[in-house]
């Protein structure tokens, strides 16, 4: 007589410390080994998308912080320029420029954060401090300019809630003058730390057809290999005028798009993004920031959808106008949401322990998932 | 790279009655209606077809027209009758960099449209979140459950512009 086996059935989360937030994953196992992942979202919706129906087109802004709390100022650059999109209208450089530093300095900010909670996934603590301590220095340019460190309602339609302090420019040049030798000290401590490689390397592998079939964007698709990044693909705002590079995973430790690639992109994406800002820096011109900001925004009837890329990938707005002053309808491609929606494909065949790497690797957001 | 114009025109060549218009009053971006029961057909005609190669989904999203009949009840609240619910599909392709929005409409008493997600697995959760959030049936979806919203809920749908916020939930006071 055989034997009665059956799968076994594990709960990760909804609190748990490497589930980033309220997530819950349903694993089914076959002792140490993953047949499959079933995540359960939704711990943290509070329906954004029904809000920003009762709200004016402005005041969805602050709305927007708060989905992806790790870029806010990213979020606030998708939506003013959808809506400037659908309005038609044409923003002065000078904000341009604004809007392309502080989404540059939110994208090292966001992807500090990436690294440095994935090196604490798995064990390294010390990368963590000091990512942290560089971040805080991000957070107090961003405080120095409009007053808030992570939720900033900054960016307006047409223009931005206040310009920019008089040292701004000199210290964001010292920041990045700062910053760059320390992304040395990151490589040195964490990137090819022989540990941190055995965990990552080989684990967790996407290939670049299942990506694009699940709409995977960002660093994680990069990481499978494919230069696709929308400030060069689908240039928005000004990041035409830029010389920049795409990083793509390359399977220098292991296969292209494993979960050492996908960290690595971010690395190398925090120097393209620090070459940006020095460029910016030296262009950005003279104006006035809120010139362009219109009285009342009362969009034309019709429908706009706008994407940019958001340090955790392309974070689209679907907006219906009905020629009122509020949205008749929000819809919010969240990066994080579907990148997460891969997870059980990738975990599939793995041990528990390369969940966390996995999961860590594709550098969700909660707040972002549920919106 | 291909025109909103050349996309309906292979489309309608390929299609026929399945495609219903093309929109391009609106101020930014062309839209092509298409019948809510041969999406499935269409998409994979999008996807693999070498002139297209629409191998991205960017966006699924559902709408509540609201272009029905409004009732209003005693306690001042709106029902909704009759009109539509819409899904919009947002195209890309990232080998011939063109896009295209496709929609298509679905009568609100009975909300059934082909489920795209054997063509682009990211439609499996835009989906659930659109069946989840406004109700609208997906035939052939492995696995239409509620997403966001908690799998008990029973209120119904709240992004329906006639949604009401239900008194309990679970025993619950709900407006707390």
């Amino acid at each position: 007589m055989a034997l009665k086996t059956e799968h076994m059935v594990l709960n990760m989360g909804p609190q748990h410390p490497s589930t980033h937030g309220v997530l819950r994953l349903e694993l089914e196992l076959e002792g140490e080994l993953i047949k499959n992942v079933i995540p359960h979202i939704g711990y943290l919706h509070r329906c954004f998308e029904k809000h920003a129906e009762a709200m004016t087109y402005p005041q969805v802004i602050p709305y927007t912080d708060r989905m992806d709390y790790l870029a806010s100022m990213y979020n606030n650059f998708g939506y003013v320029v959808t809506v400037e999109k659908l309005l038609g209208i044409e923003v002065p450089e000078r904000v341009q420029y604004i809007r392309v530093i502080m989404g540059e300095l939110q994208r090292i900010a966001s992807h500090m954060v990436a690294l440095g909670t994935y090196g604490l996934d798995l064990g390294a603590f010390t990368p963590f401090l000091y990512l942290f301590r560089d971040r805080e220095k991000i957070l107090s340019l961003f405080e120095m300019t409009c007053g808030a460190r992570l939720l900033y309602n900054y960016m307006w339609v047409g223009g931005l809630s206040h310009d920019i302090h008089p040292d701004f420019i000199r210290l964001t040049k010292e920041f990045v003058n700062y910053y760059k030798p320390n992304i040395k000290e990151l490589n040195d401590l964490l990137t090819f730390n022989k540990i941190f490689i055995e965990r990552t390397a080989n684990i967790g592998v996407l290939p670049l057809d299942t990506a694009i079939n699940y709409g995977i964007t960002g660093p994680n698709l990069r990481g499978s290999g494919l230069k696709f990044d929308l400030r060069k693909d689908d240039p928005y705002s000004i990041y035409d005028r830029f010389d920049f590079d795409i990083p793509v995973g390359k399977g220098l430790m292991g296969t292209v798009g494993d979960c050492w690639d996908r960290y690595y992109v971010r690395v190398l994406e925090m120097e393209q993004s620090l070459r940006i800002i020095e460029q910016a820096i030296d262009q950005i011109p003279e104006g006035n920031v809120q010139s362009a900001i219109p009285k009342r925004i009362k969009p034309p009837k019709g429908t706009v959808y706008g994407r940019v890329e958001n340090p955790r990938g392309e974070l689209g707005y679907f907006i219906i106008s009905d020629g009122s002053t509020s949205p008749f309808r929000v819809k919010v491609r969240a990066p994080s949401f579907v990148n997460l929606s891969v997870l059980g494909e990738l975990c599939k065949g793995h041990l528990v322990s390369d969940v966390v790497a996995i999961l860590g690797s594709i550098d969700i957001v909660l707040g972002e998932v549920d919106r | 790279m291909k025109t909103a114009d050349e996309i309906y025109e292979l489309l309608k060549k390929e299609f026929g009655e399945a495609i219903l218009s093309l929109d391009k009053e609106t101020p930014v971006e062309p839209i092509i209606s298409i019948a809510p029961l041969h999406t499935n057909k269409i998409a994979l005609f999008l996807r693999d077809n070498e002139e297209l190669k629409f191998d991205s989904l960017m966006c699924l999203s559902g709408v509540d027209d609201a272009n029905g009949e409004k009732i209003k009840e005693e306690d001042g609240s709106e029902t909704i009758k009759g009109g539509t619910l819409s899904v919009y599909y947002h195209l890309y392709s990232i080998p011939l960099k063109h896009k295209i929005t496709l929609k298509a409409s679905v009568p609100r008493e009975n909300p059934e449209i082909e489920s795209v997600e054997s063509i682009w697995r990211t439609a499996d959760w835009h989906e659930r979140e659109a069946y989840d959030l406004i109700g609208i049936k997906f035939l052939n979806h492995p696995d239409l459950r509620r997403i966001l919203m908690p799998y008990d809920w029973e209120a119904g749908h709240p992004l329906r512009k006639d949604y009401k916020n239900p008194e309990f939930y679970q025993g619950m006071k709900v407006p707390y």
